[in-house]
């Protein structure tokens, strides 16, 4: 997009500027859009499996029902409770609500269609995404009162645990695929099973890495079987319970923004993002980010089907799963792939290291650790 | 560009590692403090070592303070009293910072004399070897320096153990203890069954 604006007759650095401010509204506004309608379609999928109608009052099939729950908490007074801690009590849902935004700025929609495509995408998202419980946290602690502390301590404690184990889940993927750019790992997976299915779901290794990611990435949006933190028949409304108004809504928004991103993370990590199904000619006529969108639709459905089908779990059990199976499971597969790879992989020039001493700067007394031409001690 | 961002990081960083100590409230204090690690991670990422700078963040800010913060919230901590113990530390405060100022001062001397090989004359961070920062952070922690390398995690690994050896005790209450394999195997068929009381009658438990 940079050179579209040089070619308008700008400076490179003002052109390479407008490009990037261009590119955040590209994708905060339909961000914001899909937000909103993917509340309603929750509410409708929600609603569809309990035999109900769900939102069809306002406009047609009640489609436009969150933009009027939005013009009418926007028309709502703010309240701030006299004992809450002010700056951070008006901080946090702002910190939710930016950390929910800022972790787009990485995702590949298509080949190429992706605002910063930086060579540690992958750990950004995870340094992203470990932000967000601090939104959460300052949230519960500042409104000084007593359910939505609770609220606070088991989203900290919660969004923690389960970090550890999607670390070694996305360590998995990045060993299969030998990058931490998102895009190249969307590449690596054109024709991963048996050359023509696009995606490390097809492989029995990283299937169950992603049913461990897909019941993880519920965890740390905080959604049904885990949304313990908003349990509404333990702690009201969780850490929310003292928001009105605008500041409810950006707690609002950045949940389902944050469900938005565990979705496509999923399409990115094990279903090919972009890239079709399988890898047939024709399927390519299809521009990628249909492919892309509905995928990570796909998901979005199952996050909704879960929701409506899955009793919530106990805190204990909660813990347990994510601690006694998830850290486990997930630290014996990375054993079990890197061994793989070693096993399947040791040969192939992209795998072979650098060895220490050709780069000059560094001196080495013989520990080359790999490639044909690295001479193992 | 870049040299607006360096100032802008560093006196961000600064400011913020000033008010972490002259907050009143200790919750603040590890607020300023998370702000202090982003602008460090800002700082690394000007001078390219992004990888760095991510771990910073990951590790850091994702982890370690939200412990700290999880422990200064539920603390009810007195600041009177915190305030009352100032002069008494003071001295040790002092000798750390001396130390620590001390440590700066000799390493960036080291570093001027030209003893140590930090990096490249264009400002990149590390001596590269692959091309990109993981890259040569990896050939060189399973190269060269292996053996450094897993006994570092060997460490971490004992005190992980010794820590857990250190808190465990041993649950003797037969009645706080929990079989989860028991619970999931328990079905429906032995915990309910169908009764149809007479009329009057009530329900034998």
């Amino acid at each position: 997009m940079t050179d579209f604006f040089i070619s308008l007759g700008m400076d490179a650095g003002w052109a390479f500027f407008v490009a990037s401010l261009a590119g955040v509204l590209l994708i905060a506004f339909p961000l914001m859009l899909a937000v909103a309608l993917i509340i309603y379609t929750d509410r409708k999928i929600w609603a569809a499996i309990n035999l109900r109608r769900g939102p069809n009052v306002v406009g047609p099939f009640g489609i436009l029902q969150s933009f009027a729950d939005g013009l009418k908490v926007f028309l709502q007074e703010t309240i701030i409770p006299s004992a809450a801690n002010k700056g951070i009590f008006i901080l946090a849902p702002i910190i939710t609500f930016t950390v929910a935004l800022l972790a787009w700025a990485v995702i590949p929609f298509d080949a190429g269609v992706v605002l910063a495509d930086i060579n540690v995408g992958l750990l950004y998202i995870l340094a992203i995404s470990s932000l967000s419980v601090y939104g959460v946290t300052m949230a519960g602690w500042a409104s000084n009162s007593k359910y939505p502390f609770f609220s606070a301590m088991r989203a900290a404690a919660q969004m923690i645990s389960y970090e550890v184990s999607i670390g070694f889940i996305l360590v998995c993927v990045v060993l299969y695929a030998g990058t931490f750019n998102l895009s190249a790992i969307v590449e690596a997976q054109r024709g991963h099973g048996f050359g023509f299915v696009n995606g490390f779901y097809f492989n029995l290794l990283l299937f169950p890495m992603w049913v461990m990611f897909f019941i993880s990435s519920l965890a740390e949006t905080q959604r049904v079987p885990f949304d313990l933190t908003e349990a509404e028949s333990e702690l009201v409304a969780g850490y929310q319970t003292e928001y009105s108004s605008m500041a409810f809504a950006l707690f609002w928004l950045g949940e389902y923004a944050n469900i938005l991103l565990m979705c496509s993370l999923n399409t990115l990590l094990f279903f090919g993002g972009w890239l079709p199904p399988v890898d047939w000619a024709p399927l390519y006529w299809v521009p990628g980010i249909i492919w892309f969108l509905a995928k990570t639709f796909f998901f979005f459905f199952m996050f909704s089907w879960v929701m409506a089908t899955v009793p919530r779990y106990r805190y204990d059990q909660l813990m347990r799963l994510g601690w006694k199976v998830f850290l486990p499971l997930s630290l014996i597969f990375v054993v079990l792939i890197s061994g793989w790879l070693m096993l399947t992989r040791y040969d192939e020039p992209e795998y072979d290291c650098v060895p220490v001493s050709t780069a000059g700067t560094v001196t080495t007394d013989g520990a080359v650790l790999c490639g044909p031409e690295g001479n193992l001690p | 560009m870049t040299v607006f961002a360096f100032y802008l990081f560093a006196a961000l960083m600064i400011a913020s590692a000033a008010f972490t100590i002259f907050a009143r409230n200790p919750v603040h204090s590890v607020l300023w403090l998370i702000l202090a690690f982003f602008n460090a991670a800002g700082l690394m990422i000007i001078v390219g070592a992004e990888f760095l700078a991510m771990l910073l963040v990951v590790v850091y800010v994702g982890a370690v303070a939200v412990l700290f913060l999880f422990v200064v919230m539920m603390l009810n901590i007195d600041f009177a009293e915190m305030r009352a113990g100032f002069m008494k530390n003071a001295p040790l405060g002092v000798a750390v910072a001396v130390i620590l100022l001390a440590e700066l001062v000799l390493g960036m001397g080291a570093y001027r004399a030209g003893a140590l090989d930090l990096g490249t004359p264009d400002g990149s961070a590390a001596p590269l070897v692959g091309e990109s920062n993981i890259e040569s952070l990896g050939a060189l922690l399973y190269g060269q320096y292996l053996f450094l390398f897993e006994v570092a995690g060997i460490i971490l690994l004992v005190a992980m153990i010794g820590a857990i050896v250190l808190t465990h005790r041993e649950n003797t209450n037969p009645r706080g203890h929990q079989d989860i394999g028991k619970q999931n195997r328990r079905r429906p068929e032995d915990a309910t069954r169908n009764v149809k009381p007479e009329i009057g009658q009530g329900v034998e438990l």
